[in-house]
């Protein structure tokens, strides 16, 4: 096992590398002053006549000790401007929201009435279409996207692991919007003409698939934002599969199973906290995703039991209605749903962070 | 003479029962079946990614010419017209975005790697940065729109810079501190043990060697915004003239590829296909670069 060697000094190398950043951050610049308030440990007899030629070039130079200060503190306040991002989108959304939030409470995420007309409005519909197309998307994306990470990180050649993982990289620097367009012009045709009418056919039975069938829908979103998230979801999980120990395999490969339940009890069973992790990782990709799913899913604020039916999301539904917002009540509407979808993927992403964090980090140390 | 007795040789075990065939040939056939999924699951996703990349190779050559670079948008109905001033404007708002959003990230990822190292404050940047990565950007625009478009009573290449910036700071932060990371802590010591004071060291030592690489990373970063177009719909706005003013609306690439994109006209959605090309290769070209660098940097072998 070539491959396993290699995978395992590397990470030996950045375990070193690590120990050594994190134990050996300040020690130097501690030495540098302690030479300095102390005579050389060779000479502690002979009485300092002259300083020497080193010594009055530091002490002329003064300690740099303002400009080491005032550069670490640009730095830290640089570092802390994330937070402050964040907590400044939380607060502005939050403060021009208030009217809608102040008007209709809890009420705006249990109603489904959106008339901005006569001043209504209700977001269930948007939260039933994205948790729909989401669920669609993961559905089709899980699978897939674990197949591809079993391939590349066990089962692929050497040589065509690298083109490989390039192409599925390449697949997640698409622009959401040229998505759209594929879709708008390949899928959406594709959908009405084949897929279709091949699914009402065969899975008529389950009610999913009823209605008139435009092409647009809640389906074609699901399966456009299952291609989006499927590059994320299998990379991170590849990064996941590869950072198992090798030792693992090898037990289990020396008992004798074959390969596919190496990777079963092996590595699967070791990274399932992480590939949940990244599964969710995806389905906060999937709740924000916008161009893609505005230009696919019909754009129709109803709640319909069939996957042909068009829908929206709350992030097409900002996208659409936005900039044509009259009125301050539909605006801060609005603002709302995007203060929810703010709230929701932080919430989600926290936890996928957390959770591949959990497999990722302890990773090195198993190693060593 | 031993005083234990001798055990009788145990019979050989036997692997050919029917049972131990049937299961043996079991899993082997799951081994197989699930090789076979896996290499499936692959060509199934390389198979849109090779769909997508030869459709829009073929729509949009064939309506890609010189105009589509010098032209601005003709009015519905009339043939021709391009989208150059979409083109500068996006070249405007990345510049701006580029301005404000680099910086920040580099600082913010030095701070994680040489300042903060296993320090609560860094952890917790480290995570915010991470969550701040999976926030929508459509969340970007609109909060943008509340604190600049809304002030200022209109539209503005400023705004749609400054929602750009804010998508760029986590990813900058991110390769920036794995790329420190992977500068070797000897070069810091001799740096700081010539007496070079920490800023320096920071500056022309640390930094300086994990160059190919922190620049490669806001090419990603740069890369990744530029495709962005939720978070300009409500900032920049668009402009179907030209426009240079950061204090104007401005037109930019993939908002003018939507617009198009969802029009009726023939003629528009070539010019969607051909400026979908352009903004696909720009990215592609930046990725490869990535690519390139990450794997053969100067940082290699630097131990």
């Amino acid at each position: 096992m070539s491959r396993a060697e290699d995978h395992s000094t590397t990470l030996d190398r950045m375990t070193a590398d690590h120990n050594v950043n994190s134990d050996s951050s300040t020690p130097p610049a501690l030495i540098v002053s302690h030479f300095v308030q102390e005579p050389a440990p060779g000479t502690p007899q002979a009485p300092p006549p002259e300083p020497s030629e080193i010594r009055r070039f530091l002490s002329q130079r003064g300690s740099g000790a303002f400009a080491d200060n005032s550069f670490a503190g640009v730095i830290l306040l640089c570092a802390c401007s994330i937070f402050a991002i964040v907590i400044f989108i939380a607060a502005i959304l939050i403060k021009s929201s208030h009217l809608s939030i102040a008007q209709f409470g809890l009420k705006f995420f249990s109603t489904s009435d959106w008339d901005p007309v006569s001043g209504q409005f209700g977001a269930l519909p948007f939260i039933f279409g994205t948790l729909a197309t989401s669920f669609l998307a993961l559905l089709i994306a899980v699978p897939l996207a674990l197949g591809v990470a079993v391939f590349i990180s066990e089962l692929c050649p050497r040589p065509l692991r690298a083109p490989i993982s390039f192409l599925t990289e390449l697949l997640a620097a698409i622009p959401s919007v040229v998505y759209g367009l594929w879709a708008v012009f390949v899928l959406v045709p594709l959908m009405r003409d084949q897929l279709g009418p091949f699914l009402v056919k065969y899975f008529g039975w389950t009610h999913l698939f009823e209605g008139a069938n435009f092409g647009v829908g809640l389906l074609t979103a699901g399966i456009i934002l299952a291609i989006m998230i499927l590059p994320i979801i299998s990379s991170i999980t590849r990064d996941i599969m590869l950072s198992v120990p090798n030792h693992q395999r090898e037990a289990v490969l020396a008992l004798g199973a074959t390969r596919w339940e190496m990777i079963r009890t092996g590595v699967l069973r070791n990274a399932r906290i992480g590939i949940v992790g990244a599964v969710i990782l995806g389905l906060g990709r999937a709740l924000g995703e916008t161009m893609a799913v505005t230009m696919v899913i019909g754009n129709h604020a109803e709640i319909a039991h069939s996957l042909f039916a068009p829908g929206n999301t709350l992030a097409s539904v900002i996208a659409n209605e936005f900039s044509e917002a009259t009125g301050d009540l539909y605006l801060s509407s609005l603002i709302e749903i995007g203060l929810a979808l703010f709230l929701v993927t932080i919430i989600v992403n926290a936890i996928a962070r957390l959770l591949v964090w959990a497999v990722t980090r302890g990773a090195p140390a198993r190693v060593s | 003479m031993s005083s234990t007795p001798m055990l009788p040789p145990r019979p050989p075990i036997d692997f050919d029962t029917p049972v131990m065939r049937f299961h043996r040939s079991r899993r082997k056939v799951t081994n197989i079946v699930v090789s076979g999924l896996a290499i499936l699951a692959t060509v199934i996703v390389i198979a849109p990614l090779v769909a997508i990349l030869v459709y829009l190779l073929y729509k949009g050559a064939s309506s890609l010419n010189f105009n589509f670079f010098t032209k601005i948008p003709a009015p519905v109905g009339e043939e021709g017209g391009g989208m150059a001033n979409s083109i500068v404007g996006s070249g405007i708002i990345l510049v701006l975005a580029s301005l404000m959003g680099i910086p920040i990230g580099i600082a913010a990822g030095v701070y994680l790697s040489e300042f903060g190292r296993g320090k609560f404050l860094a952890n917790a940047i480290r995570f915010t940065a991470d969550v701040l990565n999976g926030v929508p950007s459509i969340v970007m625009g609109i909060a943008i729109y509340s604190l600049i478009v809304m002030r200022q009573k209109h539209f503005s290449a400023f705004a749609g810079g400054v929602a750009l910036a804010i998508m760029m700071v986590p990813t900058i932060t991110r390769t920036t501190e794995e790329m420190l990371s992977t500068v070797p802590h000897a070069i810091r010591e001799a740096a700081l043990g010539l007496g070079v004071p920490k800023w320096r060291t920071v500056l022309s030592v640390s930094l300086r060697t994990a160059s190919p690489g922190i620049i490669t990373g806001c090419m990603l970063a740069f890369a990744r915004v530029a495709g962005e177009t939720a978070p300009l719909l409500f900032t920049a706005f668009g402009n179907q003239f030209w426009s240079v003013k950061l204090n104007e609306p401005i037109g930019a690439l993939p908002l003018q590829i939507y617009v198009y994109a969802i029009s009726p006209y023939d003629e528009w959605h070539r010019l969607a296909w051909a400026g979908s090309l352009v903004l696909i290769v720009m990215i592609m070209v930046s990725v490869t670069l990535v690519r390139v660098f990450a794997s053969r940097g100067a940082l290699k072998g630097g131990n």
